[in-house]
């Protein structure tokens, strides 16, 4: 189990710095002069020297690397030249929002998929499953922002039910809070109920073959208490490891699904920056998101080798 | 892992990988293969629409009614009539035709864009694969990172870089599927390169690149084509996400993604302008998906049944 877990470690530090190269590489790839995007138009030969050597952009690449991923290390993402603010600051606004959405869109998705995958998986070759699993392939194929755009025009715009956009933060008013995220949550747990529902199904009918549960129905244990009290525990480790599989697609459409709601999230954060050309934020927005996927893989990887015996005695 | 394969389970590889004509066997294995292909009616439903959207890109100047990019062609914001069957947009262009057109950039994106991450992937998974040693390290480890970035992210990111159009693109949604491509590659190439064949070519002083290219390639195609198969509508939702968003291609470039996000500022007036391009997107990306998951099924011999 310690040798897993610090192989896993090692891998996680090793993608990570990886990334961190890319990042930066992608971020000396934009054409322009950052020197110049600072200055504006009108400054003198020293001036231009002077925040050259300020920003460190006189030292060799690799210098400039080092340099960069230790304030990165110390939590210093540099400034955001348009905002005056510090770009940690910025990106940990909005990657809260963005948090609140996924971490919400899991929850819908599992309630959505848990009864239709279960349904599947005991009424196989039914109308049931055939229903159900046809709804999967609609739900993740919907590209998210579409889906969100036609959830406005139903339930807010037609019927009045949920507000059409808007974010607030849980602890600060739960109620109002749920009521505003109803609509964004079901935008993206559909999608990934598509998923979950498609992974329980497969998942319990490779366990309701398996040698204990044929023992248990020989013994006549029914087929519901069946699906419950044995099966169900064991298929659901796949699931786990399909929200660490998915949880980059997740934050991906959690972009999509904000532009769509008006959530002040990471995805406005980002687009805005580009469109402003303010790089050190979509710098910021792109390191911050790699290393949550990078982690959260980590964490299901982790809680994956836990809950099965054979990698947490090994 | 050892596969135990005969030659008629593989019948792309070998037409894909160039053999030379046709033989029997290959057309016997081809015929076997349409025949499961056939059976399979989400995968049948699939070709459908992927024809249909060939039709529409080819011969979208003969089919649209009007130009797509012209303005002020019917009353703005109109809804679905005789004179324009999927009603207007806000500059009074005809959203039938912008649909038809927006076919033709989607299939390109898409279906280039994959071309593109294949083509690199491959070369990198073959590589990375039969020589091993620090290049499968290197190769592999810069894929581990390229794979933990969200595509979409990526692709953002890519367009920050880049700036807007087409090509910028393709290219920063090609960069987001490199990844599997050399993973999927590389884990076969590793079961194929301890095959005798390639041991016996490789003793007889064929060199690697040549080994490589005929007797290593066309053993690992049928993943890769699967794989391929299955990206080409990640890559579609991938683009329709960058429009959407506004970094995709400029307007008034004729793009589902843009015109869903135009849309949405008229919900409540004129709905048609946001749900039909979307319509038209879903179909595709449904299409695609199903299509992909009917190659996999029926080419793919490990996941057979």
């Amino acid at each position: 189990m310690l040798r897993f877990v610090l192989s896993r470690f090692g891998q996680t530090i090793a993608v990570l710095l990886m990334a961190s190269v890319i990042i930066f590489a992608l971020m000396r790839l934009i054409p322009g002069d950052p020197v110049l995007m600072v200055l504006g138009d009108d400054f003198s030969q020293d001036a231009y020297d002077r925040m050259r050597a300020k920003l460190g952009l006189d030292r060799g690449l690799v210098v400039q690397y080092v340099l960069w991923l230790r304030s990165v290390l110390q939590g210093d993402l540099g400034d955001s030249i348009l905002q005056h603010q510090r770009v940690s600051i910025l990106v940990w606004e909005a990657f809260v929002p963005t948090l609140v959405l996924v971490v919400a869109s899991v929850i819908v998705g599992v309630l959505i998929a848990l009864p239709s995958g279960i349904v599947a998986a005991m009424r196989k070759d039914s109308a049931w499953d055939y229903g159900s699993m046809g709804f999967a392939i609609f739900a993740y194929s919907m590209p998210s922002f579409w889906k969100g755009i036609l959830l406005i025009w139903i339930f807010s715009v037609h019927f009045g039910w949920f507000p059409a956009m808007g974010y607030v933060a849980p602890w600060a008013d739960f109620g109002d809070a749920v009521w505003k995220l109803v609509l964004p949550a079901i935008t993206l747990g559909t999608f990934f109920s598509g998923l979950v529902a498609r992974i329980i199904r497969s998942s319990l009918l490779e366990v309701l073959e398996a040698d204990y549960i044929k023992a248990a129905r020989a013994k006549g244990v029914r087929q519901a208490a069946l699906v419950y009290r044995h099966a169900l525990s064991n298929a659901l480790i796949p699931v786990v490891t399909v929200i660490g599989l998915q949880f980059g697609a997740l934050l991906g459409g959690a972009v999509l699904t904000e532009t769509v709601f008006a959530i002040p999230g990471m995805g406005r954060l980002t687009v805005t920056a580009i469109l402003n050309r303010d790089y050190a934020v979509v710098q910021g927005t792109i390191l911050a998101g790699v290393f949550l996927v990078v982690l959260v893989n980590l964490a299901v990887d982790l809680t994956y080798a836990f809950l099965n015996p054979r990698i947490r005695v090994a | 892992m050892a596969r135990q394969l005969d030659v008629g389970d593989l019948p792309i590889p070998s037409s894909v990988a160039g053999a030379e004509a046709a033989t029997p066997g290959t057309r016997a294995a081809l015929r076997g293969w349409w025949r499961r292909f056939a059976r399979n009616r989400g995968a049948v439903f699939g070709l459908a629409v992927l024809v249909v959207i060939l039709v529409l890109s080819l011969f979208a100047p003969l089919l649209a009614p009007y130009d797509p990019i012209a303005q002020g062609v019917g009353p703005a914001l109109a809804g679905p009539s005789l004179a324009h069957w999927a009603g207007t947009d806000s500059f009074g262009r005809d959203m039938l035709s912008r649909i038809i057109y927006g076919a033709r950039i989607a299939l390109v994106v898409g279906v280039v864009s994959v071309v593109l991450a294949m083509l690199i992937g491959v070369t990198l998974g073959l590589a990375a694969g039969y020589y091993g040693g620090w290049l499968d390290i290197v190769v592999m480890r810069v894929m581990d990172a390229l794979f933990a970035f969200p595509i979409i992210i990526l692709a953002i990111a890519m367009m920050a870089v880049m700036g807007f159009g087409v090509l910028n693109v393709i290219i920063a949604v090609a960069v987001g599927f490199i990844a599997p491509f050399a993973r999927v590659t590389r884990a076969d190439v590793l079961a194929v390169k301890e095959e005798p064949y390639v041991e016996a070519a490789r003793l007889a002083g064929v060199s690697g690149p040549a080994v490589i290219a005929r007797h290593v390639l066309p053993n690992v195609m049928a993943p890769i084509i699967v794989q391929a198969a299955l990206r080409v509508s990640g890559a579609i939702i991938t683009e329709a996400g960058l429009s959407f968003l506004g970094l995709g291609p400029p307007p008034p470039t004729p793009v589902w993604g843009s015109m869903i996000a135009e849309g949405r500022n008229f919900i409540v007036m004129a709905p048609h302008v946001s749900t039909y391009p979307g319509i038209a997107l879903m179909i595709a990306i449904v299409g695609l998906n199903l299509l992909g998951d009917g190659l996999r099924d029926t080419l793919d011999p490990r996941l057979r049944r």
